[in-house]
Parts: C-alpha cells; structure tokens; sequence
C-alpha cells in the first residue's frame, strides 16, 4: 500500500462507516474492508476504477462530485476521506463543508505545493512547477487548485475547523524529522485530520 | 435464423412448464387455485444448487431470454446478449432460470388460458396481480427446482422492481440483486402513460370489455395504439434522430394522412408486429402491475425503512439517456440503500439507446455486470467456479 494510505490507515478505527471521495481503484477502501472491517462507499467517476472496485467487491457509487453530495446525509459517516483529489475539485472550501456535514471527522492528503522544488523551480525557471508526483503540464492537468501546506492550515482557521493531526511526507511518501519541522517547505504531500470544533 | 448456432450462445433450449396445485393468494383478495409457469434454464445446477441466478422479465418479456427454439428462429431470446458461455450472466457458471410470469401470454397462466371454474377464456376476469405476486410464485419455482437461495436475482425496469421485492420479502434467500434502469415506484408521468396505454386498448371497440378472444376478435388498433406510444419512451430523442431524422418516404409532401415520415412507419410497423405475439388483456395487467409497485408504501414512504430487511449485496445500473425510468430513480433506490447500510454499486452508464439500453450489450453496462457476478461466483462456489472454468476450455 502506498505509504501516505498507510499512515491513514494508522489513524483509522475499526468497524467504522467510511465515505471515500475519488477513490480510485479503492486501494485504501479495499484494505480497510478487509483488515479493518469497516462498512463503506468509495465515490468514483472513472470507468476503468469503478469496474476494479465492482471487482474487487468494494462498493462503488459513480457519482460527480463537482455535481453535489446533497445525497449523503448530515453526520451520516464516522470518516470521509479524500486522498489526492482536493486541488481537481472546483470549489474545495465549499467541499470541505460538505466532506465535514457528512462526516464527523475527515482525513484529506494533498499535494504541497509549498515544497521547495516548486518554489525553485519557479522562481529559476519562471514556468509552473513539473515533477515526477505532479507530471501535468499547465493547461492538460487536472489539478486546478494549486494550494500549499500552509493555505491549508489558514482555511482550516478561517472556517473554524479543528486539525485532529497532520503528517507531512516526501515524494517518497516518507516521514522525516526535517519535513517535521518545516512541513510547508520539504513536504510533498500533506496529511490533515480533521474536525468540525465541538 | 443463425446458419450455425454461434459459440457464446446457450445453443437451442426447450420450454418446461411446472405446475402448482397449491392455491395463491394474491395481493388483490383473489386466490388462484392451481397455476403454471412456463420457464426456460441455461447451464447446469451444482451440487449444493448455490450457482442459480433468477431473470425477471419487464413489461413484455417472457421466458426465452436466451438462445434459440429452432433453427429456424430469426432471433435469439431477447436477452441472449448478455445471457451465454463467457457473456455477462456466464452459463459456464451459473445455472439461469427465466420464466413467463404469471398473467403473462406466453405458456405461463393468465388472461388466455383457461378459467377452471368456467372452463372459459379467462380474459379480462383474470385477477390483476401484483409485483408481490410474481416474487411468491418465482419463489415457488425456485423450491420446486431445488434452490433455497439464488447467487443472484437479476432484472431490468419492471424486472428490477421484481429483484427489488425479492431482496425485501425473502432476504435470506439471495446473495445479490442486479436492479436495472428500474425505480423503486411509478413518477406519476409514468402513470399516466400507462394509462393512456390502457385507455387506447380499452376504447378500442374490437376490445369487447376485455371478452374479445369470446367474440373471436383481437384489439389490434388499441394494442398496436399502446406500444407505438410505449415505444417512443422506451427510445431517447436522441436516439429517434440519429434513427430517422425526418427521412420521408416520398420525395415531397403529399399533404394527406398516409405516411409522410419514416418514422410514422416505423411506429407503426412496431405496433402492428406486437398485436400478432402479444395480448391486450397482459399488456393491461403488467401496466397495472408496474403502477401498483411500491414497497415503501409499508414504511410510510421510507425506502430505507423497507430495505433494511434486505441482506444481499446490490448492483445498480442506469443509462444517461433514459428518461423513462431515469438515472435519478435509480438513484433513489441507491441512496435509500446507502442509509439502510447496504452493501450497493451504482454505474451511471453513458447510453444513446434510452430506456431500451438495458437490452444492448454495451460494454461498461456488461463489464460491470460480469465483474459483480464473478465475484458473487467466487465467493458462493469459491472452489467450484475454478474447476468449471477448467472444464470450459
């Protein structure tokens, strides 16, 4: 399992009810189903994901995002998730309020956009940052909010929303005492725990 | 007719007919004394008789989905794209059993067999039955042919309404429900089309109140009157335009009634085609059927509340272009099961075809489809699906 779903994994309690926003081919979901027998949903609009999901006998919802959650209903899921996906979607503030109505704690990861090889790489090359983690180009990638470590923390303290724990990670998906220590610079992906404050 | 019987076809399959002597109660206050129900099976029942699927059949389908009676049929069964060795519902596996429902006019008891009591036509005094009905006498076949508990119960539209009842009224005795294009009850839309398709059969005056097998006539206006409008929601605008456009028949107007479009001819060839293997008295008695259909009527409205009992895994399918039985009522049937704690997958599939898509082998459709029941397979026969499938090549 890729190592940022298994730092999840570590936070997650069992026999939960799970909503995993853009689950892909439910790596994650597959994992805690089976080892941590928690009941749940991934949410999915890829046809080549959503048939490995019905594969593998996790259930799978094709459903937009973008178009709406107004289906699932207020505090009806212990966690929802979303790894990886929040900068595709159009308004990630507004789906923070939605992800937290449905859930009553949410785990998100992203990609740091703070890191310092995108912050060199603009700053030497003058062109929106390329790496092995974010291989798009400008106009064909489907990251559409770029956001750092730090927009994240700010959002969270503007709308109120309690962090329970972060980690931050390498491009490697590893943990380190440096990355600890200044998680908006030498973070490539970042890791949020959170909750509506009590 | 096929030149050859083609290899991922079940090949040539015979009717069987059971009968019932133990008297039905139906839903209406009347009781059927005896009964039969014609149905057809593909495959081989294992051992332990875990590997049965059930087909329910919609508005005008009956008991040969698959393969063929004859050589010299001109069409397969009329769900043999997704029926056969290495097809979406594999008979390498799986044992399939489609049959007429009861009120059908295809071999199963109802409205042109014979009344026991009169020894007359039934007709119009056969008893309406209800969606309930049908899951109780499939029930009963299903005890007759040995199978406690189905792998997997399976049915589009009205079909899916019958899957939905089963997961409700014997919980205990499916793995899963494969629910397409259907909806957990009629829009009022829906409703009103029905009934226009009952009126234009009613008003017709070879009709005779439903006692025209008596009178030696058949409501062939009405009931042809009833499909071309049935058709024209079954099909997208889309789908309709891309068919015919306005493609004429005639170089010009002819300004006069005949055939102008060829789609006016092609309403009208449907209509007629159906009159010769269809009878009016069924068609009226599905359409009440499909009206009466509302499970969560015994929990005030609440779908979840109802679906709460249900213990199998469930497969929703619904196409973009279908505005008969819409994506969005099948997602309702989706979301209720999700607040029921129901193990539920839902594919919205990309389609032109409307609500007929459910009849076309389009690929994401019979993907998923084929992925859910070989996991279902695997996991009620997790030794036996491999041996089969050594056997197969």
């Amino acid at each position: 399992m890729r190592a940022d779903l298994e730092i999840i994994d570590e936070w997650i309690q069992p026999n939960i009810r799970v909503l995993d926003l853009a689950c892909g081919p439910g790596e994650l979901l597959y994992h805690l189903i089976n080892h941590k027998k928690v009941s749940g949903y991934g949410l999915e609009i890829g046809s080549e994901d959503l048939n490995t999901c019905i594969q593998k006998g996790i259930p799978v919802l094709e459903q937009n995002i973008d178009e709406g959650l107004q289906n699932f209903e207020d505090q009806s899921f212990d966690l929802v998730l979303m790894t990886h996906a929040l900068q595709q979607f159009r308004r990630p503030d507004l789906l923070i309020d939605e992800m937290l109505r449905i859930g009553k704690e949410c785990i998100i990861t992203f990609p740091n956009f703070g890191h310092w090889r995108s912050r060199l790489h603009l700053a030497l090359k003058g062109r929106m940052p390329v790496s092995e983690f974010m291989p798009y180009n400008w106009y064909d990638t489907p990251n559409i909010h770029f956001f750092t470590f730090q927009d994240f923390e700010r959002l969270c303290h503007e709308k109120d929303i309690k962090v329970l724990r972060w980690a931050a990670v390498d491009g490697h998906l590893k943990d380190h005492w440096w990355i600890r220590s200044m998680p908006n610079l030498f973070s490539e992906t970042a890791i949020f725990h959170i909750s509506r404050k009590a | 007719m096929p030149d050859a019987i083609p290899v991922d076809s079940v090949g040539l399959v015979t009717p069987q007919i059971a009968h019932f002597d133990k008297p039905l109660m139906l839903t209406c206050g009347q009781t059927l004394a005896s009964y039969q129900l014609i149905y057809e099976t593909y495959g081989t029942l294992n051992q332990d008789a875990s590997n049965a699927i059930l087909i329910c059949h919609a508005l005008s389908g009956d008991h040969h989905a698959a393969g063929y009676h004859d050589m010299a049929d001109k069409k397969p069964g009329w769900w043999d794209s997704a029926i056969g060795p290495d097809k979406a519902i594999d008979t390498n596996r799986y044992f399939v059993i489609a049959l007429n429902n009861l009120g059908g006019c295809c071999g199963s008891t109802g409205p042109t067999s014979i009344n026991p009591e009169t020894k007359q036509v039934w007709g119009a005094d056969f008893p309406i039955v209800t969606v309930e009905d049908w899951v109780e006498s499939q029930a009963r076949l299903a005890d007759l042919l040995g199978i406690q508990t189905f792998a997997a119960i399976v049915g589009g539209s009205l079909g899916g309404m019958q899957a939905l009842e089963w997961s409700i009224r014997f919980p205990e005795r499916l793995k899963s429900a494969v629910i397409v294009a259907s909806a957990p009850k009629l829009s009022t839309q829906n409703i009103a089309f029905n009934e226009v398709a009952r009126q234009s059969i009613r008003r017709d005056p070879d009709f005779f109140d439903g006692r025209y097998l008596d009178n030696e006539s058949v409501p062939t206006n009405g009931l042809g009157l009833a499909r071309m409008l049935g058709h024209i929601t079954y099909l997208s605008d889309d789908a309709m335009g891309a068919k015919f456009g306005r493609q004429m028949r005639h170089e010009e107007y002819q300004y006069n009634y005949g055939i102008e479009f060829e789609v006016e001819s092609y309403l009208r060839y449907q209509g007629e085609a159906f009159t010769k293997r269809f009878d009016a008295n069924t068609y009226m008695l599905m359409t009440k059927a499909l009206d009466y259909f509302d499970p969560a009527a015994q929990t005030n409205g609440d779908l979840a509340a109802i679906l709460s009992r249900a213990q199998c895994e469930f497969l929703l399918v619904s196409f973009t272009t279908d505005w008969r039985f819409s994506p969005e009522r099948s997602e309702e049937i989706v979301n209720a099961l999700i607040k029921a704690g129901k193990a539920v997958s839902y594919a919205k599939i990309e389609a032109t075809e409307g609500h007929d898509a459910f009849l076309f082998p389009i690929p994401r459709y019979m993907q998923a489809m084929n992925s859910f029941l070989t996991r279902i397979a695997d996991q009620v026969m997790p030794s036996a699906s491999q041996g089969e499938s050594e056997h197969a090549r």
